[in-house]
């Protein structure tokens, strides 16, 4: 036991700031990929076909290719082109494009489920498509979506353990760093894996809340 | 009979719409004068809906002009009027319309329902807004509700609601399309009867109906739809009790069956 504590003084604070990195990274994430869900979702029924065509590919690509892929591309491609990120820009920006894909079919089917006359009627009503989408069509849809939200938002955190893999120090490598340092894979292991329990715990809770709230609303 | 010495209040001029190879309206005409209640009677897919929901443009018409409050709008695409987007909110938010399936906001309280367009549209205060829905909200008996979601009333209050909603805007006409349609029988009473009282109040109306008796006691005029154009039109006693064309004479007969409350003069819902 007292092993154990001294373990938690000794590499407690360095587990705390990676795991404070997995949550900003993952927050940060989450985000932008609603952001990209959402823009092509919104392409996916633009008037303009090129529109069309442009978020049906990437929907297509992006979940028919790993994500470990995906963040190579980013970090290690793009600098072939000329563009150079860090690490973190790089990773954020990786899983934001990759979470985005799902989230866009998220949306897509959320608004397939409002029926027309919600659109008609504030149509009717002397409301721009625009503002009708915005205070009509997207808060009803988000009320729909949020259990799948939430689940995306569970992948995008434990996906951020890919950006170990281009040296972003989040758990996954700090963890792999204290390993090889003191040969105890088991241990420091089985602590990462409570601490993105941990996370995802409270991330599930703040979204029941969520549930919650605008199930009393109806 | 139509007060042709009246201004009209909105005048359509050949209104054609198609979808696909299927023409639903072909070139319809109509006058319509200040406070005058118009009832467009019909079989389904004789176009009646249609050519309400191409009124406010909901569905604009392919074809076809239309004069209303002094603004010229021409749904030819290549005509110098075609309304843009702006002109086509304008318009709407001038003439309300009521649907059949109520098409209230669920995840709006019945107040925010009926003060978010004169907030967000006319640009009114909430103080304000708030003060006139609460005056509908009372005169249709629901001021209680104001602040429970609309999911939690019953079809005959939401379309309630949904027609103070569309007052709420101060429109100058007003379009139901079968707003009765689909309410339990027992809630369809006090639906037409909120509608009449706006009748009496001078309430230009357009309206698609299937209610027979509503339709004979409190529109102006009456018109009959058929494969898209206006089969006939007149007094409701002329169209209802005279009809002069084998096909309504047909419609009417389908649809009364032997219910004569047409023909006879009982239980008016206006005395």
């Amino acid at each position: 036991m007292t092993q154990f504590w001294n373990d938690v003084q000794v590499y407690g604070p360095g587990f705390l700031s990676a795991a404070w990195t997995v949550l900003w990274l993952t927050l940060l994430t989450i985000v932008v990929s609603w952001g990209f869900g959402l823009a092509a979702a919104l392409g996916q029924r633009s008037d303009m076909k090129a529109v069309r065509a442009t978020a049906a590919f990437y929907v297509w690509f992006i979940r028919g290719t790993p994500a470990l892929i995906q963040i190579f591309i980013v970090y290690f491609g793009m600098p072939q082109l000329g563009i150079r990120l860090t690490p973190y820009t790089a990773g954020v920006l990786a899983l934001a494009i990759n979470s985005g894909a799902y989230v866009t079919e998220i949306i897509r089917s959320g608004l397939s489920a409002i029926p027309i006359g919600q659109t008609e009627s504030a149509l009717a009503l002397g409301f721009s498509q625009r503002e009708t989408m915005r205070t009509i069509i997207l808060p009803q849809v988000f009320r729909i979506i949020l259990p799948s939200i939430t689940n995306e938002a569970l992948s995008t955190l434990k996906n951020t353990s890919l950006l170990s893999t281009i040296t972003v120090v989040e758990l996954t490598l700090y963890a792999q760093t204290l390993i090889s340092a003191t040969f105890r894979p088991f241990d420091f292991y089985i602590a990462v894996a409570i601490i993105y329990l941990l996370l995802t715990t409270i991330l599930t809770q703040l979204a029941a809340f969520f549930e919650r709230r605008y199930a009393r609303l109806y | 009979m139509t007060q042709q010495d009246a201004p009209s209040l909105l005048k359509l001029r050949g209104i054609r719409k198609s979808f696909g190879e299927l023409e639903v309206l072909k070139g319809i005409d109509l006058d319509v004068a200040p406070g005058e209640v118009v009832s467009i009677i019909g079989a389904s897919g004789s176009g009646k809906s249609t050519f309400l929901r191409s009124i406010n443009a909901i569905e604009p018409a392919d074809k076809g002009t239309m004069d209303f409050e002094g603004k010229h709008l021409d749904f030819d695409f290549n005509s110098r009027f075609y309304p843009s987007a702006r002109e086509l909110q304008a318009l709407r938010s001038r003439i309300g319309m009521v649907f059949q399936s109520y098409n209230l906001w669920p995840h709006k309280t019945v107040l925010q329902n009926v003060i978010h367009a004169p907030m967000r549209v006319l640009g009114q205060s909430r103080a304000e807004a708030t003060e006139v829905a609460e005056a509908l909200l009372s005169r249709i008996g629901l001021y209680d509700k104001r602040d429970s979601s609309p999911l939690r009333l019953s079809g005959g209050q939401q379309q309630r609601v949904a027609i103070a909603r569309a007052l709420a805007m101060k429109p100058r006409l007003m379009l139901f399309d079968e707003v009765t349609s689909a309410l339990d029988p027992e809630l369809v009473h006090e639906v037409l009867l909120l509608m009449a009282s706006l009748a009496s109040e001078g309430m230009t109306m357009l309206l698609v109906t299937h209610e027979m008796s509503f339709a004979r006691d409190v529109s102006s005029r009456v018109l009959f739809f058929d494969k898209g154009v206006i089969g006939e039109q007149g007094t409701p006693d002329k169209v209802l009790r005279d009809p002069e064309s084998p096909r309504l004479r047909q419609f009417l007969h389908s649809i009364l069956h032997d219910d004569l409350t047409v023909a006879g003069t009982d239980k008016g819902l206006i005395q």
